[in-house]
């Protein structure tokens, strides 16, 4: 069996890379300045006068304050105090006295992400506290093994008679006690840091931080309007863009009318961008109302004439068409082989649309170039830095060291954040004009310029023998491939499989003993990204609407059916035991119904169940219940494990009720919330999750709700109707129309 | 020239009268709480109040609140301390948080009207609110408690 992971295990035995990297001379050489974006609270004037930094990640002032710095991007999902508290919890810290800080450089060897090839700052793929935490438990115990070192040589008592309180070292035999800010007045760390081992880390029972529930940091930020957003980027000198871009991926602009774009009051430039034409000026308006005056025709590429609607039957087409071989992405024993001696064989075909990610704060940048073209400056919200840098660089013709990126909080990342096409037109502005520009695309650009979830055909096989036993297992998924489009503009080659789009399909909690998951790609021009749920959404949104199928052909309970298939796989029959238990699932209702969902994405197990009406008049769909129980793992922090699990509960249900995004003549049809309808308060069904903490390495949390909510709604919309409905989304026009009403 | 008060100090603006309100509070006046989502008021990202009305400020030209009186979220309580703003942070309401300046201050409009709404009338008078991070049960109960707490 293959085995396909979004990034490389975290490596342990890579500890020295921290020894290594970590000596006093490669200790803060500066202030972060994010620091002052962030908030002055949580800044820390202590960092100024920091006198003891027992490794790169973490500094104690002699106020005891400790800063820590946080790595990834924070963008709801709670990075920003999870990883902090890994290395408070090994360090021993009182986090009252903690304060994180974004990286003061993006050095990846310093501050990258160990789950990550090359070590990248990347927050996506819910690989954040995956990543670090065995690197920040690490860093943890060797800053206090510092301290430790510190004192002993100090008093003049072994090291082994010392021990940790919260930010105090003791010494019980003489009853003696020093403060961690009291050390950092006298303490050097040494040139060579110690080695922390294994058995050097807390036992489970030890964790005073992991596993406990802490009030996130900047949530206090978060409610007086003080924490900032990219967009909230305020520089001296600042002009602002707008850019009209092209409808379609490719275009360029070939005739560019802009008479009535430069007669807007406050226009100064209009500036050429390889795809896009940008609007530069004294205001945000002026600027807005430039760019819908302009009058731009596109040069002709694929992408201009591409139907999605048209292109989705032909997926559809492909799926059967097995002549058609896809690219293998997980191959189990041999299914084409067992598929042939199955005495019963079911067959399903599904269908999904493009989606938006729409991020409530429209995609924007600042940017600020020197005078030479050698240096340049940039105000943003991004998941991915590492990319940004090279980019930039690429761009500019400049070394890397010679970015300084300011990195904000993100309005809404769930994968858009981790393209940079914003940030390389906002220098190319900035460039061009020889001021700093700040960029703000409308809502409308956002929705038409967005990069989307692929629309998906799926056809899948699943095969019987005598004994009644499911031996094969066949999905086949056509869609256009994400990590071919995101490789363009990361400048890689495209890598052989798209785990973007794949993930999901191999459906590990279901062992069965032959299976083939392939990918037939498609190529059609449209702008793609990855998307909160990856695809597991629709990869589960098809496998656990035919397992549903087959249930009922053969009579079985849902649950039961999948409890058996999952014989083997003990953590997903917990989960589906949980939630059955959660929703009294054989409790008959009246007028609603109950289906299930399950999912496994990179080790982290999910299991849902939806509790629906049906309005047969309207075709509107009620969800009134969600029950859902996640194991990512140990929890690292339960309470927000929960949160995000809600949440993208919440954000999947949108997809499942009403968005779609529609291509036509290359054009995007939707143009902002008004016709994107995402989940509002008046959708959000009662939601109840439970958290099972497992003594597994913690897993991603982050998006772990979405994949299982069309599957259990549209297997509760069957339950209850008798109809079942293949595609995405269950809008009431479709419903309407199956039900045949 | 448009003279206004915001959050208690008085303001003067020499920009165009069709300006939207928005783009005055957050870059001439610097206040970046009030946030830009959709620009159609379709969000509620933008929500501010004048005179005391919930209002979304992306499609509030300016002169429409010459010698008005603009509360943003800055303005909500001196130091924070809003019942909801404490309501907000017991409950852990916020995720990526953009949406809620919008959200408070529509729901300080609520509480302001209606100091014990039902979960209907909650939910009636935020439906205009989007979170896209899916935090809208947790603002239902941030409201309730603020509604008990006061």
């Amino acid at each position: 069996m293959t085995k396909h992971l979004d990034a490389r295990t975290t490596d342990l035995s890579r500890r020295e890379f921290f020894g290594a990297a970590a000596g006093l001379s490669l200790a803060f050489t500066a202030a972060p300045d994010p620091l002052a974006l962030i908030d002055e609270g949580l800044s820390g004037a202590a960092l100024a006068q920091a006198p003891l930094s027992p490794n790169v990640w973490l500094t104690i002032g002699t106020d005891g304050t400790i800063t820590i710095v946080s790595p990834a991007a924070e963008m709801g999902q709670g990075t920003f105090t999870t990883l902090p508290a890994i290395i408070a919890d090994e360090l021993d810290a009182d986090w009252a006295k903690v304060k994180p800080v974004f990286p003061p450089e993006w050095n990846e060897k310093k501050f990258g992400n160990p789950g990550y090839d090359n070590y990248a700052f990347q927050t996506s793929a819910s690989f954040a506290t995956r990543g670090y935490f065995k690197a920040m438990r690490v860093a943890g115990a060797q800053a206090r093994r510092v301290l430790i070192d510190a004192v002993a040589a100090k008093w003049g008592v072994p090291a082994a008679e010392l021990s940790t309180a919260p930010s105090v070292v003791v010494h019980k035999a003489s009853n003696r006690r020093i403060s961690y800010g009291e050390i950092a007045g006298f303490a050097k760390a040494p040139a060579e840091l110690p080695k922390i081992e294994d058995k050097d880390l807390k036992t489970p029972a030890n964790f005073r931080y992991i596993g406990k529930d802490l009030p996130r940091v900047e949530v206090p930020l978060k409610v007086t309007g003080a924490a900032k957003y990219g967009i909230d980027a305020q520089v001296p000198g600042m002009v602002y863009a707008a850019v009209l871009q092209s409808p379609y991926p490719g275009g360029s602009p070939e005739t560019v009318d802009d008479t009535r774009a430069r007669q807007v009051a406050g226009v100064t430039d209009i500036v050429r961008l390889p795809e896009g034409v940008g609007v530069v000026g004294t205001s945000v308006e002026a600027t807005q109302r430039a760019k819908n005056l302009l009058k731009v025709t596109w040069s002709d590429v694929p992408g201009a004439h591409h139907d999605s609607e048209k292109a989705l039957e032909e997926f559809a087409a492909i799926g059967r068409d097995k002549s058609r071989e896809g690219v293998p992405y997980e191959r189990v024993g041999d299914a084409k082989a067992a598929m042939r001696s199955a005495v019963k064989v079911y067959r399903g075909e599904y269908r999904t649309r493009y989606l938006y990610h729409a991020q409530m704060e429209p995609m924007n940048a600042t940017a600020s170039v020197s005078p030479d073209g050698k240096s340049v400056e940039i105000w943003t919200g991004t998941q991915g830095p590492t990319n940004l840098h090279n980019q930039v660089a690429r761009l500019l013709g400049i070394e890397r060291t010679s970015i300084t990126l300011h990195q904000h909080f993100l309005g809404g990342g769930y994968g858009r954040r981790s393209q940079q096409e914003v940030v390389t037109d906002a220098v190319r502005l900035a460039k061009a004009v020889g001021k700093p520009v700040k960029l703000i695309w409308t809502r409308e650009d956002d929705v038409t310029g967005g990069k989307f979830r692929p629309m998906t055909a799926h056809h899948i096989e699943a095969g019987f023998d005598a004994s009644g036993t499911l031996i094969a297992w066949h999905h086949r998924v056509v869609a256009e491939s994400v990590a071919a489009y995101t490789s363009i503009a990361n400048g890689t080659p495209p890598p052989p499989i798209d785990r973007v789009v794949m993930k999901g399909s191999p459906i590990p909690q279901y062992p069965i003993p032959n299976k083939l998951a392939e990918h037939v790609v498609e190529t059609r021009g449209a702008r793609l990204a990855a998307f909160r749920g990856v695809g597991n959404a629709y990869n589960a949104f098809a496998a656990e609407s035919l397992l549903d199928e087959i249930a009922k052909d053969r009579g079985l309970d849902p649950i039961a059916f999948r409890l058996t298939i999952a014989e083997g796989a003990p953590r997903m029959q917990t989960l589906l035991r949980t939630v059955a238990e959660m929703s009294d699932w054989t409790r008959r209702r009246d007028s609603r119904g109950l289906g299930v969902g399950t999912m496994v994405k990179d080790d982290t197990l999910a299991a849902g169940i939806a509790e629906v009406s049906v309005d047969r008049a309207t075709g509107k769909v009620k969800v009134h219940n969600f029950w859902a129980a996640i194991d990512a793992g140990l929890a690292v922090q339960p309470r927000n494990v929960a949160a995000q699990t809600e949440g993208s509960i919440v954000y999947a249900l949108g997809h499942v009720l009403r968005e779609k995004i529609t291509i036509r003549n290359g054009r995007v049809l939707e143009s902002n919330y008004s016709d994107y309808e995402v989940t509002r308060m008046s959708d959000v069904p009662n939601i109840d999750v439970k958290v099972i903490s497992t003594d597994n390495p913690p897993t991603g949390a982050g998006e772990d709700g979405v994949p299982v909510v069309a599957c259990a709604v549209g297997n509760a919309i069957a339950a209850l109707t008798g109809v079942r409905l293949r595609e995405l989304p269950f809008a009431p026009e479709r419903v309407r129309g199956a039900l045949g009403a | 020239m448009v003279a206004f008060t915001v959050n208690g100090v008085r303001s003067e603006v020499g920009v165009d009268a069709n300006t939207p309100l928005l783009w005055v509070l957050r870059e001439e006046l610097k206040l970046t709480g009030t946030k830009f989502g959709c620009g159609i008021a379709s969000c509620g990202a933008c929500t501010v109040h004048i005179d005391g009305q919930a209002t979304r400020a992306c499609v509030t030209p300016i002169s429409m609140v010459e010698g008005k009186s603009v509360t943003t979220i800055e303005g909500l309580s001196p130091d924070g301390s809003h019942p909801l703003q404490k309501a907000w942070i017991a409950e852990q309401v916020p995720q990526c948080g953009y949406c809620q300046s919008g959200q408070i201050m529509q729901a300080a409009e609520l509480l302001a009207r209606n100091k014990a709404p039902s979960r209907e009338e909650i939910v009636e008078h935020m439906d205009g609110n989007i979170c896209r991070c899916g935090t809208y049960l947790k603002i239902i109960s941030a409201i309730q408690r603020a509604s008990r707490e006061g």
